[in-house]
């Protein structure tokens, strides 16, 4: 079996010298969904955008479905984080989520069946009431929807989501697990989070990224601690880099 | 009223037809590329080219009145200049090595230097406060045909690829890994900005052409929720802020550049406070 990301002897540095990411190996079978933790500056959307393609690595390879990044970049769906957008720009939410089925080439207008499968993926996640809405007048939490919508709409076989629970709105969230969990059983799901609660619930395999990268199972990675104890250390996570050393990461701090 | 069209179509009066006539036909140019410098905010980028288009209207000058360079024109040589200014600021905005602000300052500051030092040394009158201002009188036919050109080639590549153009201004990075040749479509944006910028400056002027690129696209972006609506009600405004500026100005013995962009200037605001008063109370 192909799997959905396999990847090694990863190196990555944007200056000589100053690694971002160090012999990382891993990989990601079918039916597996997965979530990459790490801290601030640890190299988690540097190793996104190695996984997109939009960056190069300096040596060791890449492959989704057994692909390079950039020949199976319409096979990923990518939801970036809301706020890289500009809020104020003149679209629709309907008129974001058919993007997801923009091609190359000449006149690259969308067939009514575009639309429709644009409007089936905001149906999905329980948004098609807003598809007429523009996009500057949404919530939060409900741009961050349209976005995972429009990365529905490219059909992929492995969503790629920048952290997606960062603006959820408190009502919606147990809503976005169902829609989550829905959505692993028919692709690899792949999330970039600060928040290992949302790790816990959701995720087949963790990969922790300090500049070095290392895999886990969850039930592994929840078996060591119990939940209260885990609310703790998640702090820890996110604000002591050396807590990595316990999970794997091999840093040296 | 008649008596207006009949003033208009009084043969002293040529020079205000042939202004009414390049700011009608450039409208839709207007439109297009005005919403685009608006929502990728790159309005600093297209001051730094309408600065840099004087660097090269005083080299051709120059050139032509002293090296004897018969077809270097200052039209020529403004659209060197813009095109220049817009490959330069749009590579490194693309590497993203340098700031980029800082390097827009500099290409729009050493523009318009260049530019007058060149001036200074070309022998003969040259009115160079009709290229900072505007000056309709120097309009002739060839920019009635040169703006109908401009407007096929915006027009055209913008039907041929809206959907892209789109998805390219709202998220460059997602339409990369769609396979749209961003890079592309940006610096053709970039060189159709430029193109734009030369056509109006016997209009409004270099100092004054960005408020008549920014304007009419920002005022419409108050009211829509379309990329195309955008466009074509900042083609409908940019039309009624030339043919009401100008007049305004023939009428009132005003110069013609800043007429209008006081008249765009105060729609804008207007706009501005009515929509976000409307925001506020919904």
């Amino acid at each position: 079996m192909t799997p959905v990301i396999e990847v090694e002897h990863l190196n990555f540095a944007y200056e000589p010298g100053f690694p971002v990411v160090e012999d990382a190996a891993f990989s990601i079978m079918p039916g597996q969904s997965g979530c990459i933790v790490g801290p601030n500056g640890g190299g988690k959307s540097t190793l996104l955008k190695l996984l997109l393609g939009l960056l190069s690595p300096d040596s060791g390879k890449i492959r989704l479905f057994g692909k390079s990044p950039a020949e199976a970049r319409r096979q990923v769906g990518y939801m970036p984080q809301y706020h890289q957008l500009d809020p104020s720009f003149p679209v629709t939410a309907l008129e974001v989520a058919v993007m997801g089925r923009l091609r190359p080439g000449f006149f690259p207008f969308y067939s009514r069946r575009d639309k429709e499968t644009a409007m089936d993926a905001l149906t999905e996640l329980g948004i098609a009431d807003l598809a007429g809405r523009s996009f500057a007048d949404l919530s939060g939490g409900q741009r961050q929807r349209v976005l995972i919508a429009r990365a529905l709409a490219c059909r992929p076989g492995l969503l790629l989501l920048d952290e997606p629970t960062a603006n959820i709105d408190p009502g919606a969230e147990e809503q976005f697990y169902a829609t989550l969990a829905r959505l692993r059983q028919r692709m690899t799901v792949l999330t970039v989070s600060h928040d290992l609660g949302f790790v816990n619930r959701e995720t087949d395999v963790i990969i922790c990224v300090n500049r070095k990268v290392s895999i886990h199972r969850a039930e592994n990675f929840t078996a060591e601690a119990a939940d209260a104890v885990y609310h703790h250390r998640m702090n820890l996570i996110r604000h002591d880099h050396a807590c990595f050393c316990r999970c794997g990461g091999g840093h040296d701090e | 009223m008649s008596e207006l069209i009949r003033e208009l179509f009084s043969p002293e009066l040529a020079f205000l037809r042939c202004a009414l006539l390049v700011g009608v036909l450039a409208s839709p140019a207007l439109g297009v590329v005005g919403t685009l410098v608006v929502t990728r905010r790159i309005s600093s980028l297209a001051g730094a080219c309408a600065h840099a288009a004087l660097g090269g209207v005083g080299l051709a000058l120059f050139l032509q009145r002293v090296l004897r360079l018969v077809w270097c024109t200052p039209t020529i040589g403004a659209v060197a200049g813009a095109l220049c200014a817009a490959v330069v600021v749009g590579v490194v905005s693309l590497s993203a090595k340098e700031r980029e602000d800082t390097v827009i300052a500099v290409v729009w500051a050493l523009g318009m230097s260049i530019g007058l030092l060149f001036l200074e040394r070309t022998p003969g009158y040259v009115d160079w406060q009709g290229y900072l201002f505007g000056n309709i009188l120097l309009l002739s036919k060839s920019d009635i045909v040169m703006t109908a050109l401009l407007d096929a080639a915006v027009l055209i590549p913008m039907m041929l690829f809206y959907p892209a153009v789109l998805a390219m201004s709202f998220d460059t990075t997602f339409s990369e890994l769609r396979g749209v040749r961003t890079t592309t479509i940006y610096l053709v944006l970039l060189a159709l900005t430029a193109c734009t910028i030369v056509l109006l400056l016997n209009v409004v002027g270099i100092i004054l052409v960005i408020a008549l690129l920014t304007l009419p696209a920002a005022t419409a972006g108050c009211f829509t929720r379309h990329l195309w609506s955008m466009m074509a009600s900042a083609a409908v405004l940019s039309c009624v802020f030339v043919i009401g500026g100008l007049l305004g100005s023939f009428y009132y013995r005003l110069p013609s550049g800043p007429a209008i962009v006081v008249l765009a200037g105060v729609v804008y605001l207007a706009a501005l406070g009515f929509s976000k008063w409307r925001g506020k109370r919904r």
